[in-house]
């Protein structure tokens, strides 16, 4: 199929639809609004499901109620909207049926605003729902990879019997690029033997996440948790940049690590020895590539659209072994290659510390500047 | 001892409907639960759509409702069946998809969804036990209790001057144009018994026929939590509840009026 100009949310739209979506529930926010607009259309014209809801909540129980037949479900919303979809996404999770949620990130805590953010991270990964639960989330970095990223979490979905989050930033969503589609996907006809479409000549089916007894409850969350180390077993992915005789590492995930290669680039133009590694799955967290990377590497730079969310899974890894900095813009604010290139060249200027946390010590450069 | 009946003489009058499992339930002596649960079991068996009936369990006392009923049970976060039920009707519409949901549950922090679920006309069927308190979680104030009842979060009795006023939930649902059947039925005697699975007859049928949104509210007693016998709480209901909640067809759509049964 040809390359065509895409905007992010519109081709996540239609590479569900070609995924074998066959019922879309949302509500309207910025920036992912376009998504639900694109179904609005797409969605009836196939003869598949499509209601805008009254709520998050009530979206994302559609949702549920969807996945519990068996199909192919999802649901979009931005940040504020996720917050509200949180009981249902533990509950999917609890009733262990595949659902999938994009995760249009923008500026926050609040209502925030409707630019570019990262700051959903902590919410996303590391459960903002109750109980134990372990979410499979993708962060693309441009738009092809947004529409192939969203293909792979209906397979991982199902896989899985899990919930899996794309997440990306505004910026993703609403920016236009070349992308090429993948092939449409016949709607599934088989249902898996726990989809409850109907007592028909069997016995009937239940699903539910309520397990009032300890000991079943325990049951449960001992499967859940060996699901998930058989996803961090097969299903890590990231990509890197310039990393084979790199001394110096940047990290970052989506939109900030899109911009930090430019400053990679830049960077390696001026001789500096530096690459870059991009996590894909940001869930399960790519321990095994930062940990070789801290093991190659003099001094690592983490980059984030947050307050450093995903660097505290780095540092984690890094267990003080080398220096990590780190730098950010919130709000809304999208990083500059440049303000990424003056933080390698710190690196490679030998500037970075072991001292302290790295939160702390970019939060006085950044007094130290004002 | 036993005695043998004279199988010339024996008559087989009552038995339990296929749609619910043959099995003891948690629900406390007295409860009307277990009334609405056989009611809507026989109406299933008799439409014949025990194999095509999908229901949505809520949070309460009949959370466990997917354990008594004999076909396929989903069960939703509290408040939300309207909304599971909309996602399992819109992708499978030729099945038929029913809630069953308490006062709290639906009145109260499922508003949202029963109200849009309504205004959507969402062809499913609601089944709305008011039983005027919050059974589960051991007799609170709910939604739905009267004016100076006394529950364990309103130990003076309800007082509207800072804990408002009940909802009437059927009243209020009928306002919207996607309802297209909405009424009140009680559980307090034989007669109104008959009336309510009458009602929820009727509720299926418009589903069958595609008419969209029914609910069917069902007065109904929670003994333990009123702190009364069964008997007392009948006599209480029919006293107490009927006059604040009317029983009443509130809205039946013309092409609704048209189904005979
Ligand atoms: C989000 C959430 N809030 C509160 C509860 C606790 N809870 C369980 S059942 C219930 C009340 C149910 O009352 P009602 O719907 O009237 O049904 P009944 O038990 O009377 O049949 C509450 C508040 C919950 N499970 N989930």
């Amino acid at each position: 199929m040809a390359r065509e100009l895409w905007k992010g949310n519109e081709a996540i739209a239609e590479a569900a639809v070609r995924a074998g979506c066959q019922a879309y529930f949302g509500y309207p926010i910025t920036p992912q609004t376009e998504l639900l607009e694109y179904m609005s259309r797409r969605m009836p014209e196939l003869g598949r499901a499509f209601v805008q809801a009254e709520s998050e909540l009530g979206a994302v129980n559609m949702v549920y109620g969807a996945a519990c037949t068996g199909v192919r479900v999802m649901s979009s919303s931005s940040s504020p909207g996720v917050s509200l979809m949180m009981e249902g996404i533990s509950y999917i999770a609890g009733t262990e049926v595949p659902a999938v949620l994009v995760d249009v990130m923008r500026g926050g805590p609040g209502l925030g605003n409707i630019a570019p953010a990262q700051a959903d991270y902590n919410q996303i990964v590391h459960g903002g729902g109750h109980g134990d639960y372990y979410p499979i989330v993708l962060a693309p970095a441009s738009v092809q990879e947004a529409v192939d990223l969203t293909v792979l979490a209906f397979d991982l979905a199902e896989k899985y019997r899990s919930v899996t989050v794309v997440l990306l930033d505004g910026s993703l969503g609403q920016m236009m690029e070349p992308a090429e589609m993948p092939p449409m996907q016949p709607l599934k006809k088989e249902f898996p033997a726990w989809a409850t479409r109907g007592a028909e000549n069997r016995e009937r089916r239940m699903l539910s996440s309520i397990y009032l007894n300890p000991p079943d409850q325990e049951v449960t969350n001992l499967r859940l948790l060996r699901r998930w180390k058989e996803v961090e077993a097969n299903e890590v992915r990231f990509k890197t940049y310039y990393l084979e005789d790199a001394e110096y590492v940047v990290m970052g995930f989506g939109s900030a690590g899109r911009v930090a290669l430019s400053a990679v680039r830049a960077a390696r133009a001026e001789g500096i020895k530096v690459g870059l590694l991009r996590p894909i799955t940001v869930s399960p967290f790519p321990v095994q590539a930062v940990d070789a990377a801290v093991r190659q590497c003099k001094a690592g730079l983490v980059v984030e659209m947050n307050a450093g969310q995903m660097l505290e899974d780095v540092l984690r890894v890094n267990n003080n072994r080398i220096p990590f900095e780190f730098f950010a813009r919130m709000g809304g604010i999208v990083p500059f290659p440049d303000e990424i290139l003056a933080e390698i060249r710190r690196l490679a200027q030998g500037k970075a510390s072991l001292e302290g946390h790295p939160r702390d010590r970019w939060l006085e450069r950044v007094a130290a500047q004002a | 001892m036993t005695t043998t009946l004279d199988p010339e003489l024996e008559q087989l009058v009552y038995e339990r409907p296929d749609s619910l499992v043959d099995c003891a339930t948690h629900y406390c002596p007295g409860c009307t639960h277990g009334v609405a649960h056989r009611l809507i079991a026989e109406v299933i068996d008799e439409m014949g759509i025990r194999e095509k009936t999908i229901g949505v369990a809520s949070v309460g006392c009949s959370v466990f409702a997917y354990n008594y009923f004999n076909f396929d049970f989903v069960q939703a976060p509290h408040g939300r069946a309207p909304a599971m039920a909309t996602g399992v009707k819109r992708v499978l519409p030729d099945r038929f998809v029913i809630t069953y949901q308490g006062d709290g549950d639906m009145a109260s922090i499922g508003m949202a969804e029963v109200v849009h679920a309504a205004a959507r006309g969402e062809n499913i069927c609601v089944f709305f036990i008011n039983n005027a308190n919050y059974g589960m979680t051991g007799g609170q104030m709910a939604p739905t209790t009267l004016p100076g009842q006394k529950t364990s979060s309103s130990p003076s009795g309800r007082d509207i001057e800072t804990q408002g006023y009940p909802i009437r939930a059927a009243e209020l649902l009928a306002t919207l144009d996607g309802a297209s059947y909405v009424v009140r039925r009680s559980l307090h005697d034989p007669k109104n018994i008959r009336l309510a699975k009458k009602a929820i007859r009727t509720a299926f049928e418009v589903q069958a026929r595609g008419l969209g949104f029914s609910m069917v509210e069902m007065l109904s007693i929670c003994p333990t939590n009123w702190g009364m016998t069964p008997l007392q709480s009948l006599q209480w209901l029919e006293e107490k509840m009927v006059p604040y909640y009317a029983l009443n067809d509130f809205k039946v759509h013309p092409a609704v009026a048209e189904i005979r049964i």
